[in-house]
């Protein structure tokens, strides 16, 4: 039984590590049409997340991976549910991988401008959906006796998670245009700070709105009380910084601040499911648990065991990758996208 | 029943689609992996820019590898969520090994690989290409863990109405696995080397580079005839080991409607009649089929009509029989194709060895067109292993008409159906045409200025 949590616990850091590295990654595309005057700053933007992205994006198929064998009826009940708006992620998400890799192979200006547009509606459709799926998560969808989704696409979207979904879009956003103003010099690193300090302030708004309409829709706070206890409480503080740390020019710090604002919301979220997997919003005892979601307790721990050997060496050569590629790009270096 | 049709039909194209930029991926990471290392061990510079031009074309096509690879792991979520249910105990686990072990390995070295060329020390550099390798046929292997459980399901039980792994080592040693897996491997790798001596026969042609493109010709179809050998040789075992396992696959195979006689013939042409469960014209090869079935001359094959009628007493009433013409005729396309390989890349090696490609122009010609016999020969296998063994989805134990998502309903589905069908259809042109506009314009080497921002200084290659 105790490995269903730790399966909850590593789902759970899966999916932050993808709101997180994703995040800025997601951010960057988004903003380089906007960002990038000129073909070669577009390029050098794409390029600060060239050795990245990949990998970044490997962590939600791990966690999508994950969820399948240790909670095979959350996997289920979650993308054949969820189906149209999965359909739209992995549109989003295949374009955007090819967007990468075809943009740089011909020069010419309208082949790369289309490529630039596409990793742009790649990058915005994920954080935006994954936003309205979390809402969803957190309310509750309705679910059946039998584990299956029984509502519509258009069930999913209503003003709570489109709020839901446009806080992760700003986050990430936040998050890239941080991101950029790290791993740029000169004009480009004034520009990317310009339109952090611009959207850093939306990005709050939107968030506590988010939190308060949470209020409505949600059983958090009926759950915990009106003091939501010490992880929201951290998220709404590390946010709140950031305008202070972008105003200070210290952009470092303005990056990790947003990005433990996204670990802080991330693990609210995961708490408040627990250790509930799928809230049913038509009869509590519907929901989806780590309990009756779950694979067997042999699969549970021979997938434990193959984790804990193969994770450290995961974590180890990412962390050396973001080692290797930590300088900063500067106009006139070599670009490979 | 059209809902498990069209959902067949998007797990069909969409996994074909899929397994032509894997096979290509796998085949060109070993081979690139093996140019590289001739660099780092010679110095020798012709071998680098081998390593970058053919790296270029590797790229590409694995930017489609890994874009179509996510649409493959969440649509059993999509459209086969009764399957998932039914054994995401079993089959889960390997998916997920495969993203934890394989992907963010290969995905993680192959960024490492094209943006480490000015920052690493050659043999760290060198080492990143035989991780991509290595992590793609890794990822390989855990996929088809999974597929062997499909075929031949090994190591479960049936608990709480679903299959439980029971045994990780059995899911890992399922006799299908090791049929199957190196028969793949060994097909990527060709695919690979047929990819490399057919592009390396265009520059041939037109002479350009020649130094380059020789000794590409030559690893590639050294690396050809020997993952032919071993890929027909491990094909052989493949069969013999369905004889036991899926025999209803084997006989769909032969269009074999009853048992043979003692002495196999094998069926070269047939018109195949599936109504009245007949063959209305069979050309045959004596003895041939008890021969691959069996390594004699001797031994009978049991027929469709037989075997329906024992799996109607083991499952229950029902049609066994899965669709006879297509499992008959993709086999034997599949077939072709790899003896076409096998030859070719015979004739070639005798002619590298004589020296005397240049007067071969016609078969320089026909090893362009080789590069498409191993995707051929891929496709038509996996359509005879999938198509072969419905009606089942995991064989013996769960039905295809029941793995289906019971929620998503007939326009959803044709919403993805078309919506990945045109989406992938848009790409396949895209790749295609940079891939013919990367072997016009050239390597790198030839300086064209396309390839370069005209602005920047470029730094020494």
């Amino acid at each position: 039984m105790i490995l269903n949590i730790v399966w909850f616990i590593l789902i759970a850091i899966l999916f932050t590590g993808f709101f997180v590295l994703e995040g800025f990654d997601y951010g960057v595309g988004i903003l380089t049409p906007f960002l990038g005057r000129t073909d070669e700053q577009r390029r050098l933007i794409i390029n600060t997340i060239g050795p990245f992205w990949d990998a970044n994006e490997v962590w939600l198929i791990t966690a999508g991976g994950a969820m399948f064998a240790a909670f095979p009826h959350w996997y289920a009940t979650l993308f054949s549910g969820f189906y149209i708006a999965l359909f739209l992620l992995l549109v989003a998400l295949i374009v955007r991988a090819v967007a990468f890799e075809f943009r740089s192979k011909i020069n010419n200006p309208r082949w790369r401008t289309t490529w630039d547009w596409l990793l742009f509606v790649g990058s915005v459709l994920p954080p935006f959906l994954w936003g309205v799926a979390i809402a969803n998560f957190i309310r509750g969808v309705p679910i059946d006796s039998h584990m299956n989704y029984v509502g519509t696409f258009w069930s999913l979207i209503t003003p709570f998670s489109i709020m839901g979904g446009l806080s992760l879009l700003l986050l990430s956003t936040l998050s890239g245009a941080l991101y950029i103003s790290l791993r740029t010099v000169g004009e480009m690193q004034a520009r990317a700070r310009e339109t952090a300090r611009g959207i850093g302030a939306l990005t709050s708004l939107v968030m506590f709105l988010f939190a308060l309409i949470c209020f409505y829709n949600t059983d958090l706070f009926s759950k915990t009380g009106i003091d939501p206890g010490g992880v929201p409480v951290l998220a709404a503080m590390t946010l709140l910084s950031v305008p202070f740390f972008i105003y200070a020019k210290r952009d470092g710090w303005a990056f990790l601040m947003t990005s433990l604002t996204i670990v802080f919301s991330s693990i609210t979220v995961f708490l408040h499911m627990f250790p509930r997997v799928m809230i049913s919003s038509l009869n509590p005892s519907w929901s989806l648990t780590i309990y009756n979601a779950a694979s067997g307790p042999y699969s549970l721990r021979v997938m434990t065991i193959i984790t804990v050997i193969v994770l450290p060496f995961v974590l180890a050569y990412q962390a050396w990758t973001y080692w290797v590629f930590r300088h900063r790009l500067r106009p006139g270096g070599h670009l490979d996208y | 029943m059209l809902n498990v049709l069209l959902a067949r039909w998007q797990f069909g194209i969409t996994t074909v689609y899929h397994f032509l930029f894997v096979p290509l991926t796998i085949g060109l990471a070993v081979l690139i992996a093996l140019m590289e290392t001739i660099y780092v061990r010679t110095g020798d510079e012709t071998y680098k820019r081998m390593t970058k031009f053919w790296g270029k074309m590797f790229l590409v096509n694995f930017a489609l590898g890994v874009a179509t690879g996510i649409m493959q792991e969440f649509q059993f979520g999509m459209n086969w969520s009764a399957y998932s249910r039914f054994v995401g105990d079993v089959f889960g686990p390997p998916l997920a090994i495969e993203a934890l072990a394989a992907f963010f390995l290969e995905s993680t070295f192959v960024a490492v690989w094209l943006f480490g060329w000015d920052r690493l020390s050659k043999r760290v550099h060198l080492l990143a290409i035989w991780l991509t390798a290595a992590g793609v046929s890794i990822s390989a292997l855990w996929i088809l863990t999974a597929n062997a459980f499909m075929q031949e399901p090994r190591g479960y039980v049936i608990h709480n109405g679903r299959a439980e792994m029971s045994n990780f080592w059995s899911l890992l040693g399922n006799p299908q696995l090791w049929v199957e897996f190196p028969h793949v491997w060994f097909g990527a790798l060709s695919t690979g080397a047929f990819f490399i001596t057919g592009v390396s026969a265009w520059y041939l042609l037109k002479r350009r580079h020649l130094k380059e493109f020789t000794r590409s010709f030559q690893i590639g179809i050294v690396v050809a005839l020997a993952s032919s050998v071993l890929t027909i040789v491990l094909g052989h075992s493949q069969a013999q080991h369905l004889m036991k396992s899926q025999p209803m696959k084997m006989a769909a195979s032969e269009a074999l409607w009853n048992t043979s006689p003692e002495h196999a013939p094998w069926s070269v042409f047939a018109l195949i009649d599936e109504e009245h469960h007949r063959n209305t014209l069979n050309v045959e090869i004596p003895y041939l089929l008890s021969i691959l079935a069996y390594n004699h001359t001797y031994g009978k094959v049991e027929g469709i009509n037989q075997l329906q009628k024992q799996y109607e007493r083991t499952y229950g009433p029902g049609n066994y029989i899965p669709n006879v013409w297509v499992t008959y005729w993709s086999f034997r396309v599949m077939v072709l194709a790899g003896i076409l390989m096998l030859l070719l890349a015979l004739y070639g090696v005798y002619l590298v060895l004589k020296n005397q490609l240049s007067q071969h122009p016609a078969f320089l010609r026909a090893m362009i067109g080789a590069i498409f016999l191993p995707p051929i020969a891929h496709s038509t296998g996996w359509i005879m292993t999938e198509m072969g063994r419905q009606p089942w989805v995991v064989m013996g134990l769960q039905k295809t008409v029941d793995g289906v998502s019971s929620t998503v309903t007939t326009p959803m589905i044709w919403t993805t159906l078309l919506g990945f069908g045109i989406l992938y259809l848009v790409l396949g042109i895209v790749d295609v045409y940079l891939f013919v506009r990367i072997i016009r314009q050239g390597p790198d080497f030839e300086e064209d200025p396309s390839e370069m921002d005209a602005k920047l200084p470029h730094p020494a290659t």
